[in-house]
């Protein structure tokens, strides 16, 4: 950790912990410092809109993957089953309510505030609706604001389907907002913060795409989940997100002028040996172990799925100040899980082809069916269209029980070793002709 | 000096070993059970190869010779099987200790102590001249030749003879016993062994009856016809050769260990490789227009798309449940009190299936107990258990995108009749009459093999640890 190059890496870092810290704090203080509190998930989540309000959000699933992260998941989940959860009841659900049952005790120990409104911003995955029946139910009497997102059935994003959004915007969410807020709609504040969102957006895709470079500067999955927190998240639309992102694009400029590989907890990478592209969110429970697996082994995830979850930018789209409904209902709209299968096995056949790599692995995730429906699919059409070869695993988001450390390992040294091999008799053909 | 090459494949439930030369020939195959102690089970699994390499190397030197003469492959034969009980003889010994130790520890009351050694004394004497029987007339049948399976068997057997008040105690013995016992290697002499096997043989042969009538036990046939008469003269023409292969140098130039237990084989990092890769080759290996691979073994099962090489494109593997593998045909036949091998003879005999739910092995056993209630005939029963193993095995077979011309199927449960049976009717139901379904006798070594020719090709798949070394292709 004394060099020299590590201290310019962690200047984002220490950005980042400082505008986290700063958030947690203040939601701490909410009631004092007489902000509403939005409870209100990640996928085509309306930061910028609650953020021109004046209040502040709250992401039950980031809680929830924390609290995985922090070894407290397995307990909460299990208070919420004691209560009548379901064993087959998304983990993240379980996890949250476990954790309100518990004090709501958020990541940094702080006490989180109570919701005055429930923002359901993405209608894509069934279980969040479900979801926030349930906390309407924890606190009684609490507004709730749904907004409809129509998925993206036929491979696009039609006039009507804005025009639907935008209706639903001003006659569902905003008057809410004005009400809880107490607060007008002020469309030029708004604005500001989409020209912000639009600065971190084009860092971010620019960030992304350096991992084209061979080696890689970045592991952009289990890195990368890092890296996605502030644009998915509270942040977007905020100059400490643009901050963020500029400090964050020069630090992996630097990298690959220096041709210095990933960083991971126990340093940066010695060698890259093969190239991925992963689809589906990660292990939270055990996510050192997971990602040991794969650096140990010479793994770069080069492009992930699960980091386009809260926004999808680097097929095209931006957010527009200058129609700034029309935009957010695109933004909920484009995000990944809204696409179809087709347009996923696009995606993901363009980052296998543009970023070089050597292999595509699923982690299908038992809890989220937003993501795992259709993910063999997705596995044989790759496979057929790329002929890089395909890889499957099976853990949980953030249940314990239902990551196999053993099972895992097993498949991927299998998958690896796999992957070496083809790179040998590959070469080998190449040799021959 | 001729190369050998060794694979090690440490499964859940056996442990297999095979030998090949510079042919990629498998001459020798060695297998045991798994146990707690997984290097002592890999290395009697590498010996056992190396005694049985010994006796194909026999062979083959003697190919004209036996071609010529029948009773020399008899001879030979019998001679291994002898051999085999003389291993087993030694280890029958160190149990023998083993259990007087226990019984010394664990009594502390001297009449107590005494009465229990007497029956472990009476329990050996009367078990020990039938699986000597056993052995020698090659009795053993289809049963698991494992030490601990065919002791226990037999303890059982007497211990269930006695008094009921001594179960108790007599188990305990045993159960702490086994252990320590199985987990101990033997190292043997092979000269020391193969001589006291021919002097055992001839004493069997010197007691032969004269005609079938005398013992109906015998399994009289041709060659022993030939033998009987000639046998001094058939040993000491073989003699000299044995003593040759005895002194033979098995040089192992390179070995791989796969399996589920092969982080813990004592290799170096860079022999180690998965069981999905070594599967798939040395059944690409023997059957090279293969294209899907079926593998069922103890607790996986594993379906396995290959390219032209033998290399795998995609695998996919049972999760988080075992149902449907080796152990739940285990589970079964515990449940019914009938020995492994005896499941899928039995199953042949449905005259339908039953619908038997696969998700899980201990509901099985329950289904199983409700349908034996329900009057269902236990050959329907285990043929309809038999076929959700199969659609289990159809599953994950396309989750792996389907069959493709030629399938080979390959583990242990590939020797069961009727998990053949069911899988040739699905294929065909699925995937059409046109895929040609391979199944070779070494199905359970296929694992092994693969990974004692990728020994022999020393392609690198190796793990960043084993890199370092160079080494040429």
């Amino acid at each position: 950790m004394a060099d020299p190059k590590e201290a310019i890496k962690e200047k984002s870092m220490v950005i980042q912990k400082d505008m986290l810290a700063k958030q947690f704090n203040e939601l701490s203080r909410a009631k004092e410092i007489g902000k509403k509190v939005v409870y209100t998930f990640v996928p085509g989540n309306l930061t910028e809109l609650i953020l021109a309000f004046d209040m502040l959000p709250v992401y039950p699933e980031i809680n929830a993957l924390q609290s995985g992260m922090r070894k407290k998941s397995g307990g909460y989940i299990k208070d919420a089953e004691k209560i009548g959860y379901s064993e087959d009841v998304c983990t993240y659900v379980k996890c949250d309510i476990g954790m309100m049952l518990n004090g709501n005790i958020g990541p940094t120990g702080e006490k989180l505030p109570s919701p005055d409104l429930l923002l359901l911003s993405y209608t894509g995955c069934f279980t969040f609706l479900k979801w926030f029946e349930n906390l309407e139910r924890l606190y009684p009497g609490v507004p709730v604001a749904m907004l409809h997102t129509p998925y993206q059935e036929d491979g696009n994003i039609t006039k009507d389907q804005v025009d639907y959004m935008v209706k639903q915007l001003k006659e569902e969410v905003i008057p809410k907002f004005e009400q809880v807020s107490g607060k007008k709609f002020d469309e030029a504040r708004l604005g500001k913060m989409l020209e912000n969102s639009v600065t971190a957006e084009e860092y971010w895709v620019k960030i992304l795409e350096l991992a084209k470079n061979k080696p890689s500067p970045i592991d952009a999955y289990f890195a990368g989940v890092y890296y996605m927190g502030p644009i998915n998240t509270a942040f977007r639309g905020t100059d400490e997100c643009v901050e963020y992102y500029q400090e964050l694009y020069k630090e992996v400029c630097e990298r690959v002028k220096n041709k210095q590989l990933p960083v991971n907890p126990e340093g940066e990478m010695k060698e890259e040996r093969f190239r991925l592209v992963v689809e589906g969110p990660p292990n939270w429970t055990n996510f050192r172990e997971f990602w040991k697996i794969f650096y140990d082994m010479g793994a770069v995830i080069v492009a992930s799925t699960y980091t386009k979850v809260g926004g999808l930018y680097d097929t095209g789209f931006r957010h527009n100040p200058k129609e700034p409904l029309e935009s957010l209902s695109r933004y909920c709209m484009g995000c990944y899980t809204n696409l179809n299968l087709p347009q996923r096995v696009d995606l993901i056949e363009k980052y296998v082809k543009e970023y070089q790599a050597d292999g595509f692995l699923i982690n299908s995730i038992k809890s989220c069916n937003s993501f795992s429906a259709g993910q063999l699919m997705i596995m044989r059409q790759i496979e057929q269209r790329t002929g890089v070869p395909v890889g499957f695993i099976e853990s949980d988001l953030v249940d314990p029980r239902y990551f196999s450390y053993a099972n895992i390992k097993n498949r991927l040294e299998s998958y690896f070793q796999m992957l070496e091999q083809r790179k040998i008799i590959l070469n080998q053909e190449v040799n021959q002709l | 000096m001729n190369k050998y090459y060794l694979g090690v494949d440490l499964g859940s439930t056996t442990s297999k070993a095979v030998i090949i030369n510079e042919n990629d020939e498998i001459i020798g195959r060695g297998i045991t059970n798994t146990r707690s102690n997984y290097s002592v089970a890999a290395d009697i699994a590498k010996d056992e190869a190396i005694y049985n390499a010994r006796f194909s190397v026999l062979e083959k030197k003697l190919e004209n010779e036996i071609n010529a003469r029948p009773e020399f492959k008899k001879y030979i034969n019998d001679l291994e099987s002898v051999f085999q009980y003389e291993q087993f003889k030694v280890r029958l010994d160190r149990l023998g200790d083993e259990l007087v130790a226990t019984c010394n520890n664990f009594f502390k009351d001297e009449t107590k102590r005494n009465e229990i050694l007497n029956h472990l004394r009476s329990i050996r004497r009367s078990f020990k001249p039938k699986i000597k029987h056993d052995y020698l007339y090659n009795n053993l049948g289809a049963k698991n030749q494992f030490f601990r399976d065919i002791v226990s068997e037999k303890y059982n057997e007497e211990v269930n003879k006695l008094d009921m008040e001594l179960f108790e105690p007599l188990m305990t013995v045993w159960d702490k016993s086994i252990s320590p016992a199985e987990n101990q290697r033997v190292q043997f002499n092979f000269q020391e062994l193969v001589q006291k096997a021919m002097e055992e043989l001839r004493e069997k042969y010197k007691n032969l009856p004269d005609t079938i009538s005398d013992n109906n036990s015998v399994n009289f046939d041709a060659e022993m016809n030939l033998l009987k008469g000639n046998f001094d003269q058939v040993a000491e023409t073989l003699r000299q050769h044995i003593e040759e292969i005895a002194k033979i140098e098995f040089n192992i130039a390179n070995m791989t260990g796969t399996g589920y237990g092969r982080a813990l084989l004592p290799f170096p990092s860079d022999c180690i490789r998965s069981e999905i890769l070594c599967h798939a080759f040395g059944a690409h290996a023997i059957f090279p227009e293969t294209r899907t691979v079926l593998d069922i073994g103890g607790q996986d099962t594993k379906a396995i798309q290959v390219d032209k090489y033998g290399l795998v494109t995609s695998f996919q593997m049972n999760d988080r449940c075992a149902a449907g593998c080796g152990r739940y045909l285990g589970y079964i036949a515990d449940e019914m009190s009938i020995s492994l091998n005896e499941l899928g003879p039995m199953a042949m005999k449905a005259e339908k299936d039953v619908n038997i739910c696969s998700t899980c092995t201990v509901f099985a056993g329950a289904e199983l107990r409700e349908l034996t209630n329900l009057g269902e005939k236990r050959e329907d029963i285990l043929g309809g258990l038999h076929k959700a193993i199969i659609m289990r095995a159809m599953s994950l077979i396309a989750r792996s995108g389907g069959v493709f011309n030629e399938f080979t199927f390959t583990g242990g449960v590939a020797r069961n009749p009727a998990v053949i049976k069911y899988l040739t009717q699905l294929v065909k139901e699925n995937y059409g009459d046109n895929i040609k379904l391979n199944i070779h006798t070494d199905s359970i070594f296929m694992g092994a093999l693969g990974g004692a020719m990728f020994a022999r090709r020393n392609i690198q798949a190796d793990l960043p640890a084993g890199k370092k070394e160079t080494k040429t292709v």
